[in-house]
């Protein structure tokens, strides 16, 4: 039993439209997404932006409606509002891309932190506060920043001020949307280095969402590739940056920076070639629609999204 | 005919918090030839975006002195007049948070358009809708005669970053000061866009100052890197130089954060960069971060020491540094 | 856009019916009704309830909403038991007066706010926005009364230049161009009144609106481009400022509704307000609710206006 399976996922979004505000249309965010996650690791989600990542994670944490498919969580279904119980929105907690407008500034950071607690336990103010000042030991911020406004801190701050926020249930599993894309490269370092750290210790599981690729590959066990709503490339870490089959990929994996100057030269003439290879071999590899095929097994854990042979 | 196309001189920027100025960008002296790109790259606060606004004069209420030379023309003191002249067509800017760069009431064409008219009146309004959707192409994005009259919220945040871009390279400037132009983009725009950059550099001929906290980025781009910390330049050099032999501590730590092959755990520096009102203004304003390094390291006051040709470090405690964790590793391996 | 109005046009319908129901409802609830302050409480009880039953005061609610709706619709609001005459009639005269008042009114505001609201935001903290800001303060504190009768006091009784009651000298022939010249005297002693006192919040309004602006992250991409100041002023400042407060206007009729009530009866000015204010205290309820209808009639078309004015100018509004 896989620890979190997501099958056949789909989450469309109406186009409103005509007189009434009926719908007239779909957008097509999330189209059919199936993967797995295994406790204890990292999986990437990687893709173009709008390829709906961020949509697959707010289905699967049920701030989404999802349209049809299923997501189980340690076997248990929890696709529908409904079925998810107290335990389980305990269980699964989210990181927002985006720190500046995920915490709200009229409150404290006591009771931004201290929300979840409140909502699912109950602590006397003295040991509420001790758990937030211990939280944000965690995360690294000065205890005293309590009584603080989120205002008052600089952007990788307030961003793991959401980490603490997240993490104050103990969570199983965290859903992490650029968690780190805000920040400069130290912040960035420390926050990657402190969600690994409690991985270890908590035996924590990350759904990691991300553009940037150094940090996919620095922190993930396997990596799924989206277009459009769609899976081209599954597989792990070393399938996807050594061995990238779809054209996507392949475009996705030269496009990242090298950190070598010297490389500067092969890096621009392999990406060349990646994209007269793209545009030769478009066909190949999109429908007439522009859409990927769905997956087929190279193996064990590879998958590329091809059209069926014969 | 000189080479030169920008040169700061002890260019120093102040806000003012209750009733004092306190520097954000502190004795910065820059050079920044035709056809090179200058990397600056520094922790956030570090005042990279205070520097590029000063170059342009955009800030409202700071106080600037120094001096700004564009084509010999100083920027600083001249008449906002010729300032005008000057920006959007000579020097140009892209902004670092394109969701708010945009007029919301606007249509996008619109709000490209103009910068085309205030520099070429003459052209016609044809013409102008011509150039605008080329732009837009330029920068990849599909359907552009329908984002000609789309309003800002109806586009992605990729789509408005590439908007912001349009604008600034409309009139193919001299100097393109770019700030974080690709942070808001995924990797394979990042490198269309960055081709664009690249691009205005080898055909117009054009200056670029790149600021970003991508080294990625920054190695495949810059041609000399200047890095900032507490506002001041602490270390500049060529791009091979910065990346193979990396003096300053600041530098070296930074290096030492990216995530690279086979790392387990990334570096961190040490505490957090102080406010601005609370930056250190004497001595070595890095020595904070790295106190395991004996104080007798840091100049009393730290100044930009030319190691070897054109590589400038500031202080003299990169001569001493190492880094916390090596030192317990050499420690062990001096007493076995 | 146009899908935007008709839609919004479909929810100000069950608004109108949902304000008759409540207004009918606290018609019934009154003390007393209709013949309450008619009749001398002498006369024999037999013949009052006699009286009741042909007027229909004795129907049910239902009966008695669904005739005073059909009355309504066809232009009959009842008669006015003070005054002896059918409430249409009574009302008619007034409401033009009204009208005219608060177009007039508006027009004052509107030609002190803007600029005033200008110059404060866009030279803010210099002496003159000091001046102007003072100006707001002092008018939010005053009371519209107090304003009204210094105004009466100082250029109506002290200088004389002005009527200080009704709405047209006595004796011209209407038509004529001394009888529009009398009743725009009358009118803009009472319109400036009550100008003064609305220009205040449009004033710290559009300021706070263009300070605001100044600031946002869009004006330094406009001053990169090289717009000069003018430009950036006008095109990018004023132009985002001003929308708001375009939008507003519609609002502000029902703040001229409350106005016209004290400045109408300060002025002994034959309109809307007045007329409300002495039907409450002669509990003349048919004339009573029929203003009241009408006022609250007024405000829902005012909040329409400004939703439709809002979706032409913004954007946002108008690709929904
Ligand atoms: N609430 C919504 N209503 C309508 N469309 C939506 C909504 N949320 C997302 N979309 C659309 O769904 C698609 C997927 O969006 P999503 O935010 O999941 O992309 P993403 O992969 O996270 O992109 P990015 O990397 O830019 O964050 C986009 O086309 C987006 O415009
Ligand atoms: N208008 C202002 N008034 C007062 N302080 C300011 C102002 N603008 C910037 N600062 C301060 O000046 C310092 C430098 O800011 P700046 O925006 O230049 O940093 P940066 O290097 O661009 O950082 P980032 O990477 O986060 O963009 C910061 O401490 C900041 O808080
Ligand atoms: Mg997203
Ligand atoms: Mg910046």
């Amino acid at each position: 039993m896989a620890f979190l399976e997501v099958k056949d996922l789909q989450v469309y979004f109406p186009i409103k439209g005509g007189f009434f505000n009926r719908t007239v249309g779909h957008i097509k965010a999330v189209d059919g997404v199936s993967f797995s996650l295994e406790q204890g690791k990292t999986y990437g989600l990687v893709g173009e932006s709008g390829s709906g990542k961020s949509t697959t994670g707010r289905a699967i944490i049920g701030l989404e409606n999802v349209t049809s498919g299923q997501v189980l969580f340690e076997g248990k279904d929890i696709t529908s509002m409904k079925s998810k119980t107290k335990d389980l929105r305990k269980d699964i907690q989210m990181i927002f891309q985006d720190p500046y407008s995920s915490l709200n500034p009229k409150k404290r950071v006591l009771d931004i932190i201290a929300e979840p607690l409140r909502n699912f336990e109950n602590h006397s103010k003295q040991e509420e506060k001790k758990q937030v000042q211990d939280l944000l030991e965690l995360v690294g911020l000065s205890p005293e920043s309590i009584f603080k406004y989120p205002h008052q801190f600089s952007g990788g701050q307030r961003q793991r001020i959401g980490v603490a926020r997240a993490l104050a249930l103990k969570p199983k599993l965290i859903i992490a949307d650029e968690p780190v894309s805000a920040l400069d490269v130290s912040v960035q370092a420390q926050v990657l280095n402190f969600m690994r750290e409690i991985q270890d210790q908590l035996n924590l599981t990350y759904l990691l969402i991300s553009h940037d690729l150094g940090i996919i590959k620095h922190m993930c066990d396997h990596i799924g590739i989206m277009y459009k709503g769609r899976y081209v490339e599954e597989g792990t870490k070393d399938e996807i940056f050594t061995n990238p089959h779809h054209i996507y990929s392949k475009r996705l994996v030269a496009a990242i920076p090298d950190i070598n100057p010297r490389m500067r030269e092969k890096q621009y003439r392999y990406r060349q070639e990646v994209q007269e290879e793209y545009n030769q071999s478009y066909n190949d590899y999109f429908d007439q629609e522009g859409l990927a095929y769905s997956l087929q097994s190279i193996s064990d854990t590879h998958k590329v999204a091809l059209p069926k042979r014969g | 005919m000189s080479n030169k196309l920008l040169e700061i001189k002890n260019l120093t920027t102040s806000f003012r918090i209750g009733d004092d100025y306190y520097a954000a960008v502190d004795d910065v002296t820059l050079t920044l030839n035709k056809n090179e790109v200058l990397g600056i790259v520094g922790e956030s606060g570090s005042g990279k975006s205070a520097l590029a606004f000063s170059i342009m004069r955009l800030h409202n209420r700071a106080k600037i002195e120094g001096s700004v030379l564009l084509n010999n023309q100083d920027i600083v003191n001249m008449p906002t007049t010729n300032l005008n002249k000057l920006r959007g067509d000579d020097m140009a800017m892209i902004f670092q948070d394109p969701l708010t760069a945009l007029n919301p009431l606007m249509e996008i064409g619109e709000q490209i358009g103009e910068t085309l008219l205030l520099h070429n009146p003459r052209m016609t309004q044809k013409q102008r809708k011509l150039r605008v959707i080329e732009l837009l192409n330029l920068v990849g994005i599909p359907r552009p005669e329908y984002v000609f009259e789309q309003f800002p919220h109806e586009l992605s945040g990729g789509m408005r970053q590439r908007v912001v871009i349009a604008i600034a390279i409309a009139n193919d400037p001299e100097l393109l000061i770019a700030d974080e132009p690709t942070t808001a983009l995924d990797v394979t725009i990042q490198a269309q866009i960055l081709d664009l950059i690249r691009k205005l550099k080898n055909e117009m001929n054009a200056g670029i100052i790149l600021i970003t906290h991508d080294l990625g980025v920054v190695a495949e781009m810059a041609d000399r890197v200047a890095v900032m910390y507490a506002g001041q330049i602490v270390e500049i050099a060529e791009v091979h130089t910065l990346f193979e032999n990396p003096l300053h501590p600041y530098t070296k730590s930074l290096l030492n954060s990216v995530p690279t092959e086979g790392q387990d755990k990334l570096h961190v520096i040490q505490g957090i960069v102080p406010s601005l009102k609370n930056l250190p203004r004497k001595g070595c304003r890095f020595a904070a971060r790295i106190p395991w390094i004996d104080a007798s390291a840091h100049e009393e006051n730290p100044v930009l020491h030319e190691v070897e040709l054109g590589h400038f470090v500031r202080c003299t405690c990169h001569a001493h540094f190492y880094f916390s964790d090596e030192s317990k590793e050499d420690e062990k391996n001096g007493i076995s | 856009m146009w899908k935007f109005i008709v839609r919004r046009l479909f929810v100000t319908f069950p608004q109108i019916v949902l304000l008759s129901i409540i207004i009918f409802i606290l018609a019934q609830m009154m003390p007393g009704d209709a013949l309450t302050g008619l009749i001398d409480p002498n006369i024999d009880p037999a013949a009052i309830e006699q009286q009741r039953e042909r007027l229909g005061l004795n129907n049910p609610w239902y009966v008695q909403y669904a005739d005073w709706v059909k009355g309504a619709v066809q232009g009959d609001l009842g008669q006015s038991f003070r005054y002896k005459m059918p409430v249409t009639e009574l009302i008619e005269q007034r409401m033009i007066n009204t009208f005219w008042l608060s177009l007039l009114t508006l027009i004052f505001t509107y030609v002190m706010a803007i600029p005033l609201g200008i110059i404060s935001g866009r030279w803010n903290d210099t002496w003159l926005d000091r001046a102007i800001t003072g100006y707001t303060y002092i008018g939010f504190a005053a009371p519209l009364f107090i304003t009204a009768l210094l105004m009466v006091w100082i250029f109506g009784f002290h200088f004389g230049w002005f009527p200080t009651g009704g709405s047209v000298a006595p004796g011209l022939t209407p038509g004529t161009f001394e009888y529009f010249m009398s009743k725009l005297q009358h009118l803009l002693l009472p319109a400036f009144s009550m100008a003064v006192i609305t220009t205040v919040s449009t004033v710290q309004y559009l300021r706070s609106e263009i300070i605001d602006t100044k600031q946002k992250d869009f004006i330094i991409t406009a001053r990169a481009k090289g717009a000069p100041e003018s430009r950036v002023y006008n095109r990018h400042i004023f132009r985002n400022s001003l929308l708001p407060i375009a939008a507003f206007f519609g609002y502000e009729i029902s703040g001229l509704i409350g106005g016209s009530v004290f400045i109408e009866t300060i002025f002994a000015f034959p309109g809307m307000g007045k007329l409300f204010l002495d039907s409450v205290l002669l509990r003349d309820f048919s004339v009573v609710s029929s203003v009241v209808l009408i006022f609250g009639i007024a405000a829902i078309l005012g909040a329409l206006l400004s939703d439709i004015i809002l979706s032409i100018v913004d954007p946002r509004i108008r690709i929904k």
